[in-house]
């Protein structure tokens, strides 16, 4: 076996700038895609109970076909897919003080509309976990089905919605990687070219797993302290409410409409 | 022992004024869940003050009837009219077309409804219960929504319990926050599904403690229950559902005393 020691501390304790590059793009794709991703996997999970039977429908062939594909495909259907035939080529779209690389865009619409197939049924679920009482109690006092959704049903949903979409999130810092096809720089490619410029496949793809390694650890980490708080706020009424009201009451429909 | 219920109206600024002398007028309403039909054609009057207790055995529609009235049930022929407004429905070239989700919501502010198994928003403490809708449904200042919040509380003798969340609370305490939550929204009117029904004995009479109170105050009320010493004490009317249908009513004295029909008269026998 050869294994080249000093190289594989040297790029696990002091990456390039590009492998930091590379890490940064990891996590901001992941957060932004899983973030996009709840928000349309929200709107998905209503509509996929919605009365209206054309929504309904919509939106269940969206999710049959979105879990029904690999993702690698929906990637390189977006980027390449859509450009080669004509109908759709990403730009790169500079905000001045960056630019937003057109496959950084199609990787992040990807991952956005995948994930949002994944996060409707559990969104779904969680909402139907919650007691059809809460529903009636909230619409005999006059509130209007937006109201009752935002303040009554989706904090308690959020209860059961947090530990999978915990784990939707792990799988998504893995998934980034799939991005790497249509070009965009995040930790594996950036692995990618270190390792056809010196040919240190295992050493590198060594650290590169352990990168890998410490973001879930990481965020397990933090998964654990939202669970047991939130855990707590409903199971003991100790603590306000806080997470889950914050969580959909606020993140997503908050600056809005909760004013009062 | 609890303190004795006291002026709970006074907290929300005395008894909310009826437009109409008849708060609730239904007529002939029909209800099918699938083939099997529950209301076969219900016609019930309710007046300014009165207080109208429904009995009947389980299956005979009562609870449904009362859900028809806010609505929580369509209904598939007839009219029910709260305050002089159509519930639910509207008419549009002869036909009846159900109303707007937004129109039906504000429908329902003004009707009270107390469910049997109390439906507290478990996220929520007790306070936090009663305040929800005032502020999110009629828009009113937190600071306002937290004193006659925490005044009616302690007029149905909670007062220490309004920082409590629901699981935190035994039935009979869950069932009084639920009261001062539909009361809170300053209705005209009452809806009483079985409120004691899922209660242990002993938690009963401080509930129906807070409802006599209300009665005495002139709330309008409409009970489902099967409280016939409630009942005998409190109602204007007795309604005596079976099948779907009403089959007799009247004042407490002539229904418990001389039930006009047997089948009355063998579910009271059976009960009281």
């Amino acid at each position: 076996m050869s294994f080249d020691w000093p190289f594989f501390w040297h790029y696990l304790f002091r990456p390039s700038g590009a492998y930091l590059h590379g890490l940064m793009l990891t996590v901001v794709l992941s957060v932004v895609a899983q973030s996009l991703g709840t928000i349309l996997g929200l709107f998905a999970a209503l509509g996929r109970m919605s009365r209206l039977t054309p929504l309904r429908l919509v939106v269940r062939a969206y999710i049959w076909i979105m879990r029904g594909t690999p993702l690698l495909v929906q990637i390189v259907f977006i980027y390449t897919g859509l450009a080669a035939g004509g109908i759709f080529r990403f730009q790169d779209i500079s905000l001045g003080f960056m630019t937003i690389p057109g496959n950084v865009q199609a990787g992040l619409l990807a991952l956005s509309l995948n994930e949002a197939a994944y996060m409707a049924e559990i969104i779904r679920a969680g909402i139907a976990s919650v007691d059809h009482g809460q529903t009636e109690a909230a619409k005999s006092l006059g509130m209007t089905y937006g109201q009752l959704m935002r303040r009554i049903v989706l904090p308690q949903a959020a209860r059961f919605v947090i530990p999978p979409l915990g784990n939707e999130f792990n799988a998504m810092l893995k998934n980034t990687t799939l991005v790497s096809v249509i070009g965009v720089p995040e930790l594996l490619l950036t692995t990618e070219t270190l390792t056809s410029a010196t040919f240190r496949v295992f050493e590198l793809y060594s650290v590169v797993a352990l990168y890998y390694l410490t973001l879930t650890t990481i965020w397990g980490w933090v998964q654990a302290r939202i669970e047991a708080k939130f855990g707590q706020s409903t199971a003991q009424a100790e603590v306000a409410p806080g997470f889950g009201e914050r969580f959909f009451g606020r993140a997503i429909f908050g600056a809005a409409r909760s004013k009062a | 022992m609890i303190a004795p219920a006291q002026n709970i109206l006074s907290s929300i600024g005395g008894l909310p004024e009826p437009a109409n002398d008849e708060v609730v007028q239904a007529i002939d309403v029909r209800k099918n869940f699938g083939r099997l039909e529950v209301l076969k054609g219900v016609s019930l009057t309710v007046r300014r003050g009165e207080v109208v207790v429904i009995i009947g055995p389980s299956g005979s529609g009562k609870t449904t009837f009362v859900r028809c009235i806010n609505h929580l049930e369509k209904i598939q022929g007839g009219r029910i009219f709260v305050n002089g407004h159509m519930i639910g429905y509207r008419e549009a070239r002869g036909r009846l077309v159900e109303d707007s989700g937004r129109n039906i919501a504000r429908q329902r502010r003004e009707i009270g409804m107390v469910f049997q198994r109390f439906n507290l928003f478990h996220h929520k403490t007790a306070l936090g219960n009663v305040i929800e809708a005032p502020i999110q449904v009629l828009g009113m200042k937190r600071n306002e929504a937290v004193g006659v919040g925490r005044d009616l509380l302690a007029r149905v003798g909670l007062a220490s319990k309004a920082d409590a969340y629901p699981a935190q609370l035994s039935g009979g305490q869950q069932q009084r926050v639920a009261i001062a939550r539909a009361l809170a929204m300053k209705p005209r009117l009452m809806l009483f599904d079985e409120p004691t029904s899922a209660l242990d004995p002993e938690m009963i009479g401080e509930v129906l403690e807070v409802m006599r109170e209300l009665a005495r105050e002139g709330m309008t009320m409409i009970v489902v229950s099967h409280e016939m010493g409630f009942a005998r004490e409190v109602a204007d009317r007795v309604v005596m559902m079976d099948d779907g249908q009403i089959l007799e009513e009247g004042p407490p004295a002539q229904l418990f005393g001389q039930p006009a029909h047997k089948r009355t008269q063998a579910f009271l026998s059976k009960i009281l």
